[in-house]
């Protein structure tokens, strides 16, 4: 692979034009008299290549290109499990495809995310959902604006909310864009919320709720939850769980019987839809009866007649995404729920623990494990303890050589230089197995060779980047 | 540990160092909390006239690895800001009590001094965490 591959713009000869742009096949129209004058360019920028050229060009992009149907892809956080192709068969046929959600005669449509909205209901154990969210942070935006709602519907001014340090980063990024300020936890030596500062924090009054994960970004499961859920609630507050880590819980643990009052799920994450660049996402929200009337509208309302959208809620928060939310991936998640049924579900979260604890045991062996307990879905390495200064960085880059893709570096914050690996359920035996193999040989160089570590990436297009650079003086043009 | 740790400073828990001069204090982040964060790529600076509270954030420092805040040592008003740092934030790596000073304060309460953290203490806090 050539590393200065060109971009499809700089391709093609401007002396043989291709033009693909299709016949007109409807009446004209002057531009001038449907858009104003700014609006009009003279030019427009479309890479002028032949059928050849294009087929070759991504098809070299996509042999260099690395995804969960590559290998493993141990991305700690993110949950990159496969995606089944049966989704994609089910979300490409026409009738789903080529349907318009302004066109009569989608009743089936509207049927599948009811469905879809019971089904997460029973999952999780909330009472309603809204499956609009496009993404996981769109999903915390919703459920904080929701709890911003409920207070301001009661009179009472409640302005912040309280955050674990081993929380996701979008977390307090989400609390603070609805207009909360933000009161940060410490864990304690076990990777758990300190009860005694909690109490502490939501004595200080407006504390509007808190936002946690669990298990939390550590992989361990916090053991006090129902504790933690019962201060916040004697004070007042609401509780809302990121549903980033649910996939170790399936069928075994539900966030409202852990005493949440809000849950966003990240259907790109637990429910197997394509995930980061082969997105979108989608982040449904589900709360309990108390909190329904503040869900974004419209609703699907089951009635005698069938089922009607309802957009008449004056206590909803509004609209927040256009339609239904990113359906043809909603489909995706309906057809993976389905094809595993509440068994298979079940079997997901297992085999995701069983997974995870089995890589830990090995890897532990070699790298430093800061939080030695039964993890869930994920756990965290450090680099403490690796000779010659050896980084995390280093680690990982190196990972790459191996062709593989590198587990999450340097977060969560609460422990220095971390490594967050998380297999999830559909990786095998023998393909963890190698995993180990290839991070014991890493560990056997940075001892014996670390050059190889520090050089590293050195099996790839391109070597590694200048981070600090390309941050302190980033060039934004060519 | 190989970290530098002058005698007379004083330092705070989340690792700022803080430079007593008659009613003025000039706050930096200490020489283990560069460390810990890695190269560092920007630096949010506060407003020069803002009145903050001890331990309100008084800005970010981000770095390749993570953004850490930087929190008030001691209740007061902004009263200058190294804004040097804003193109060479590489300063607070290179000289974390030198030239990657970030501000200087007009402290309010005198008694809050009494909380910081003698150089003997931080370095325990800071051999814990290592």
């Amino acid at each position: 692979m050539d590393a200065n591959e060109r971009l499809i713009f700089n391709k093609g000869n401007e002396l043989v034009q291709q033009n693909f742009i299709p016949k007109l096949d409807i009446k004209s129209e002057k531009i001038e008299e449907i858009l104003p004058k700014n609006l009009i360019r003279d030019e427009l920028r479309i890479p002028d290549v032949s059928e050849v050229e294009i087929v070759r060009h991504y098809l070299k992009l996509s042999k260099i290109n690395y995804g969960v149907d590559s290998g493993i892809y141990p991305l700690g956080s993110c949950t990159m499990k496969y995606n089944p192709k049966v989704n994609e068969i089910v979300a490409r046929m026409t009738s789903f495809s080529k349907l318009h959600p302004l066109q009569d005669g989608n009743e089936g449509a509207l049927e599948i995310l009811y469905e879809i909205s019971q089904m997460l209901c029973e999952i999780t154990g909330m009472d309603g959902f809204t499956l609009q969210p496009a993404a996981g942070a769109h999903g915390e935006l919703v459920g904080l604006l929701i709890i911003k709602k409920y207070f301001e519907t009661k009179g009472i001014v409640k302005n912040k909310i309280i955050i674990p340090d081993s929380a996701h980063g979008t977390n307090p990024a989400s609390a603070k864009m609805a207009g909360f300020s933000i009161i940060e936890l410490q864990s304690n030596e076990h990777g758990e919320v300190p009860l005694d500062h909690l109490e502490y924090a939501m004595k200080q009054g407006d504390v509007a709720g808190i936002m946690l994960t669990n298990p939390n970004t550590l992989g361990v499961f916090d053991r006090q939850i129902k504790d933690i859920t019962r201060i916040v609630h004697e004070h007042g507050g609401l509780c809302y769980y990121d549903g980033a880590n649910l996939n170790p819980m399936l069928g075994i643990c539900r966030p409202k019987d852990m005493g949440f009052d809000i849950v966003h799920l990240n259907l790109h994450k637990t429910f197997s839809t394509p995930h980061g660049g082969g997105g979108p996402g989608s982040g449904p929200v589900g709360v309990t009866n108390e909190l329904i009337p503040f869900l974004p509208i419209p609703c699907i309302v089951s009635t005698k007649k069938g089922l009607i959208c309802n957009y008449d809620n004056h206590e909803s928060i509004g609209r927040i995404k256009a339609f239904w939310g990113n359906f043809s991936i909603i489909l995706r998640a309906f057809v993976y729920i389905l094809s595993l049924g509440a068994d298979g579900l079940k079997r997901v979260g297992q085999i995701a623990v069983l997974n995870a604890n089995y890589l830990k045991t090995l890897l532990k062996k070699k790298y430093n494990l800061p939080y030695d307990r039964i993890c869930q879905h994920e756990f965290v390495l450090s680099d403490k303890y690796l000779p010659n200064d050896i980084t995390t960085e280093d680690v990982a880059k190196r990972i790459l050589d191996y062709g593989f893709y590198a587990p999450t570096i340097y977060f969560p914050l609460v422990v220095n230089g971390a490594l967050m690996v998380e297999p999830t359920e559909t990786e095998s035996k023998d393909s963890l197995d190698k995993f180990v193999e290839v991070m014991n040989q890493i560990c056997d160089e940075a001892l014996n060779a670390p050059e190889k570590l520090k050089n590293a990436p050195s099996n790839t297009p391109i070597g590694r980047l200048d981070a600090v650079n390309a941050a302190r003086k980033p060039i934004l043009h060519d | 540990m190989d970290y530098e740790f002058p005698e007379n400073l004083k330092y705070t828990k989340t690792h700022e160092w803080v430079r007593i001069k008659d009613k003025t204090a000039t706050v930096g982040i200490t020489d283990f909390a560069q460390h810990q964060l890695g190269d560092i790529v920007y630096i949010e600076l506060p407003e020069k006239g803002a009145n903050l509270e001890k331990q309100s954030s008084a800005g970010e420092i981000e770095s390749v690895k993570a953004v850490g805040e930087l929190s008030m040592p001691l209740s007061g008003k902004i009263i200058e800001v190294n804004s040097t740092l804003v193109d060479n934030p590489e300063n607070v790596n290179s000289s974390p009590y030198g030239s990657g000073w970030i501000l200087k304060l007009e402290y309010t309460n005198e008694l809050e001094i009494d909380d910081l953290l003698s150089v003997e203490d931080y370095k325990r806090i800071a051999e814990e965490e290592n």
